[in-house]
């Protein structure tokens, strides 16, 4: 076990798992944090907190990842380099690790003309694949990447993300065994909804037994309205929604059933994906919905280990 | 290699001079007057808007290369009439308004008219873009001499986040990925091999994270005594 968090426990021991996001709130609450996790901590094997997500600025990652630890729920803490040099990179981690935060989630962050502060300068001091060689370091290593030692153990779990969907798309398996090589331990995509097409990009890692070297959970997200599903479609970076989908949901009486419905057909063939070890669902200011959709997906109870 | 500038609003112009009733002007013959905004008629464009609110314009002169040497003899030049003015509004990139004041023999404010944008290549008639970065330590020959520093949004070093879509960044439809530029060079070269290298985290300390850079050359024209 490199860091024995929940999550790495479920991967290891081979069960199909699943993991959600919950975003922190845009204030000072620690209730609607608990709130979250109370939601969430009998239907997840770990629960990502975001880290600024879409440049907007929120409760930091490592606070909600300390709030959802004292509910006894494992979290995953994200981190973007789009807002931090390697010296606030790695005291963040020093700090996260001591107070038992074990997986991470390395990402380079959306744009910073994305959020609430489009003025702000964008740190990008590494990169997100340099994020991870990072961890691996301060954890196989105990250095930092001064050359200098760090004092006690860095028991880390590190995930990376991989956009199966974006282009150039021939590289994206080569993204993916970059991010392997680096020392990713999991993967959680970004959110599939043309199964095809994330079909022909698993099967690319497969041949190259990506899928041994690391865990992949595909990443889902039920829309809760066509609206919902135009704006993604249209104008949220990385995301590619079928118009087949986007008419369902707008032919759709019930919009909400039929989004249910289409993230629990897009699960049952996710789960049938050689190479898939689980799921991600981000449930964007709906994760009210995810206990029904694990349960109706047939993935609960969670395993205890 | 041009160094690109656009003008300053007005209002910005306006309230630098503020307590400056009497103005004079300078521009630049080189890159300015090539990106329109500090040549002879921009000038003269400007010296008549500053009239028509009230200010005196006690002079002008288009400096050849306001970044260069001679700058210094133009000022001695018209030393007696920016005396008598009480600014100088520099039509010219950053490096010649420091340089204008540098060479002024008596104090004397000077405030830029433009934003000084970017050291700019000219890949077609009149389109320049941005491909340096100076950052210190030259990364091209790993990225088939197109720079990810500067040319992806969030100066990724090894390969294209997730928001690469059809060619394009995910910040504008306008601008590349710098990413597919990258990959499309390599794979017509045969060299997508390369891309798997991970690239190493950068020394940022050459750049400016590392304090003012200098560099000593032997001067071509140095100053005789």
């Amino acid at each position: 076990m490199k860091a024995g968090t929940n999550l790495e426990k479920v991967l290891e021991s081979g069960k199909f798992t699943v993991t959600a996001e919950a975003g922190p709130p845009k204030g000072t609450s620690v209730a609607s944090v608990q709130k979250k996790g109370e939601l969430l901590r009998h239907c997840c094997d770990a629960v990502n907190v975001t880290d600024n997500q879409t440049a907007i600025v929120r409760m930091s990652s490592l606070t909600g990842c300390l709030i959802l630890k004292q509910q006894g729920i494992d979290p995953v803490m994200q981190m973007v380099v789009r807002d931090r040099n390697r010296l606030a990179i790695q005291s963040d981690l020093l700090g996260a690790v001591a107070l038992g935060v074990g997986n991470v989630l390395c990402l380079s962050g959306d744009h910073q003309k994305f959020g609430n502060h489009p003025g702000a300068k964008g740190v990008f001091d590494i990169d997100s694949i340099q994020l991870i060689q990072t961890l691996k370091m301060m954890r196989d290593e105990k250095k930092f990447l001064s050359g200098e030692d760090i004092n006690g153990e860095v028991p880390l779990f590190i995930g990376a993300a991989a956009n199966p969907f974006a282009d150039p798309s021939e590289f994206r398996v080569s993204r993916l065994a970059k991010k392997v090589k680096a020392g990713a331990d999991f993967i959680q995509t970004q959110a599939v909804y043309d199964v095809d097409r994330f079909r022909q990009w698993t099967e690319a890692v497969v041949e190259r037994d990506l899928d041994k070297q690391t865990h992949i959970l595909a990443g889902v997200i039920p829309i809760k309205s066509a609206g919902m599903a135009r704006y993604m479609r249209d104008s949220v970076p990385g995301v590619i929604i079928p118009d087949e989908i986007v008419t369902r949901m707008e032919q759709a009486t019930e919009a909400k059933e039929e989004g249910v419905k289409i993230i629990l057909e897009v699960i049952e063939q996710l789960k049938e994906i050689p190479g898939v070890h689980g799921i991600h669902i981000m449930a964007v200011s709906w994760e009210d919905i995810i206990p029904e959709v694990v349960r109706k997906a047939v993935l609960m109870p969670r395993p205890v280990l | 290699m041009k160094t690109i500038t656009e003008q300053k609003p007005l209002e910005e112009i306006t309230q630098y001079l503020e307590k400056c009733k009497k103005v004079y002007l300078i521009g630049c013959g080189t890159c300015a007057t090539l990106c329109h905004t500090g040549g002879k008629s921009e000038v003269l464009e400007v010296k008549a808007n500053l009239e028509a609110n009230g200010k005196q314009v006690v002079g002008w002169m288009v400096i050849p290369t306001a970044c260069d040497e001679l700058t210094k003899y133009a000022l001695e030049e018209e030393a007696k009439t920016i005396a008598a003015a009480d600014c100088i509004l520099a039509m010219t990139c950053a490096i010649g308004v420091q340089m204008i004041s540098l060479h002024l023999k008596e104090p004397k404010l000077v405030y830029p008219a433009l934003n000084t944008l970017f050291l700019g290549m000219e890949e077609s008639p009149g389109h320049f873009t941005e491909v340096c970065l100076q950052c210190g330590n030259c990364v091209l020959g790993r990225t088939a001499a197109i720079c990810p520093l500067v040319r992806c949004s969030k100066s990724l070093l090894n390969g294209p986040c997730g928001g690469s879509a059809e060619g394009k960044c995910e910040v504008s439809p306008d601008i590349p990925c710098a990413w597919q530029l990258i990959y499309d060079r390599l794979a017509a070269m045969g060299r997508l091999d390369e891309l798997e290298e991970i690239e190493p985290i950068k020394d940022w300390s050459v750049s400016v994270s590392g304090g003012p850079r200098k560099s000593d050359v032997e001067a071509e024209c140095a100053d005789t005594p």
